[in-house]
């Protein structure tokens, strides 16, 4: 997979269309992430933006009746082909989700749950792993002297970037993130915010977020959604300040959503 | 102004109402307070430490219970042994595995059904089923398998309360690490949920050690001291039906009162240490 490094995009959507149950939430999307950047996924709720994100790791696959056509490339793999190690693909797509989640265990434990999970028994790896994933999570100052204390007594801020460290914990290359601050106080969404612009030097990253300024404020490019449908998409640059599309210009000036 | 004085009516109504739920509650704490004392009363004076240490002798005319306490111990273990794995297991393929949420709901609603039935048709269908069909004869063995079903559905539906508990986002979370399925619920799942579990077995227990109905059927009356594996195979009597056999056959009422007591004690043991698990990973979990 390393001759994709210097690749521009690292996954490719094509004709994607999702059902759960008869209803359709996605409509033929066609969609390049850029590798080592962020991507802005916008728009109104139940646009399907979520829904869509959730396909990049195959996360929608624990709900029942949910149907898919079309392709998703990973590295010019179809993620969706029956001999796809989904274990792997989550491994490399890590998830970091709208309300921060950690396990009811020690911040060591939640850190390390991933590389565990994926074989890696040794103490002193392990270790390094979990202070090199919270450094990388700008977390690790505040933690650093009660590693081995539950995760649930962190504030909702220090929660969220704990959940970054354990998705970073697995190396992966592309980053999806649901939401990650809507949960939090300005404060906390700052610092979310700037680790993220920090992250896009190693990972690939896609954000979902409702809030408009923080698609321009982080993302390079961004990708509008309407009602499963994929209106436009584009340097954020250009979509926020000439977009192609009148819904595009009807949902940024906040007509509607 | 709010300081303007009920009515009279009002006032009346108030302290009548007050007045009888005074009554129903000490009527339920005098209740159960006679009970215990009356208990203890006719228990204690009967009790002695070779009354505990020994087994009946009709030579020497000695009455003792410790076949009797062992008897109950085997069959508890017995039952445990099989019915814990089996309802944690199906409670975890309903709740975590099984994709057809509707026949789901029919056995859980089959479940909940069985474990309102009368605990004696059980032990009727244990008899024809262990003692006759399967040919154990009246033994603790018969016995523990027969309380393992009447348990089966009441462990299976605590177990699946208690993972329902447990929030989704914690699965995503360890799903979206790459976790497969089992390990998640291995490592996420149940220990979220493990204090509901413990609390459904030990009421379990509690529910084992005090059934008499089921077990006149299929384990028998002996009270033979026996040890664990030869115990199982042969027919014995629990504290429960002792109980029963002491008062009812043989009119040996300050016996029963005895027994009794023991069994009082336990039941109140077996609670305690049900409060006590819930407090103490109550306490870890908000740590």
């Amino acid at each position: 997979m390393t001759e994709n490094e210097n690749t521009k995009s690292i996954i490719n959507v094509e004709d994607l269309c999702l059902w759960y149950g008869n209803h359709q939430a996605l409509e033929n999307v066609n969609l390049k992430i850029d590798s080592k950047s962020i991507t802005a996924l916008i728009g109104p709720s139940g646009c399907g933006k979520s829904t869509f994100l959730k396909t990049l790791n195959r996360m929608n696959d624990l709900i029942p009746e949910v149907k898919i056509t079309g392709k998703v490339f990973y590295n010019n793999i179809d993620i969706y082909d029956p001999s796809t190690d989904v274990s792997n693909l989550r491994r490399q797509i890590g998830m970091v989700f709208q309300k921060p989640n950690p396990f009811p265990m020690s911040i060591y434990e939640n850190v390390a749950y991933g590389p565990k999970t994926h074989g890696i028994s040794s103490k002193a790896k392990l270790d390094d792993i979990v202070e090199e994933s919270l450094k990388d999570a700008a977390i690790w100052d505040e933690v650093k002297d009660r590693l081995k204390k539950n995760a649930l007594g962190l504030s909702g801020g220090q929660q969220q970037r704990l959940c970054i460290a354990r998705a970073l914990a697995v190396k992966p290359s592309v980053l999806l993130m649901d939401e990650p601050t809507s949960a939090l106080d300005p404060i906390s969404t700052s610092k979310i915010e700037e680790l993220t612009l920090e992250l896009k030097e190693k990972y690939s990253i896609v954000i979902v977020t409702h809030n408009m300024q923080q698609a321009v404020r982080i993302s390079d490019s961004t990708a509008f959604f309407l009602m499963g449908e994929l209106v436009e998409s584009g340097d954020t640059e250009r979509i926020f300040s000439k977009p192609s599309d009148k819904r595009t210009e009807d949902y940024i000036t906040g007509r509607f959503g | 102004m709010i300081k303007e004085k009920l009515s009279f009516k009002r006032r009346f109504y108030i302290v009548i109402m007050r007045a009888l739920m005074y009554i129903c509650t000490s009527l339920t704490a005098c209740l159960v307070l006679a009970l215990v004392v009356y208990l203890l009363i006719k228990g204690i004076p009967n009790l002695s430490w070779e009354f505990l240490t020994s087994s009946p002798s009709y030579l020497t005319g000695r009455i003792g219970i410790l076949p009797d306490i062992l008897n109950t111990i085997y069959i508890m273990i017995a039952a445990l042994i099989v019915v814990i794995p089996l309802g944690i297991g199906s409670a975890v393929y309903l709740t975590e595995y099984a994709k057809n949420k509707r026949i789901v709901s029919i056995i859980e609603y089959a479940a909940e059904t069985l474990s309102g039935i009368p605990s004696i048709i059980y032990g009727l269908v244990g008899m024809l089923f262990f003692c006759q069909f399967l040919g154990m004869q009246t033994s603790l063995l018969a016995g523990a398998l027969t309380l393992c079903i009447m348990n089966l559905p009441t462990i299976m539906r605590t177990t699946q309360e208690s993972l329902k508990t447990v929030p989704s986002s914690y699965r995503e979370g360890a799903f979206g690490l790459g976790a497969s399925r089992w390990r998640v619920i291995r490592t996420v799942v149940l220990p979220g949920c493990v204090d509901g579990v413990i609390t459904g077995c030990i009421l379990s227990i509690g529910r084992i050690l005090g059934e008499s109905a089921a077990l006149l059927f299929t384990a028998g009356f002996a009270h033979t001291l026996n040890g664990f594996v030869d115990g199982l195979g042969s027919s014995g009597s629990s504290l429960t039906v002792a109980l029963y056999v002491y008062a009812k056959e043989q009119g040996e009422f300050g016996v029963a009162f005895a027994i009794a007591t023991i069994l009082l004690l336990l039941s109140f043991m077996i609670n305690l240490a049900a409060e006590l698990t819930q407090r103490f990973f109550r306490r870890k979990k908000t740590i």
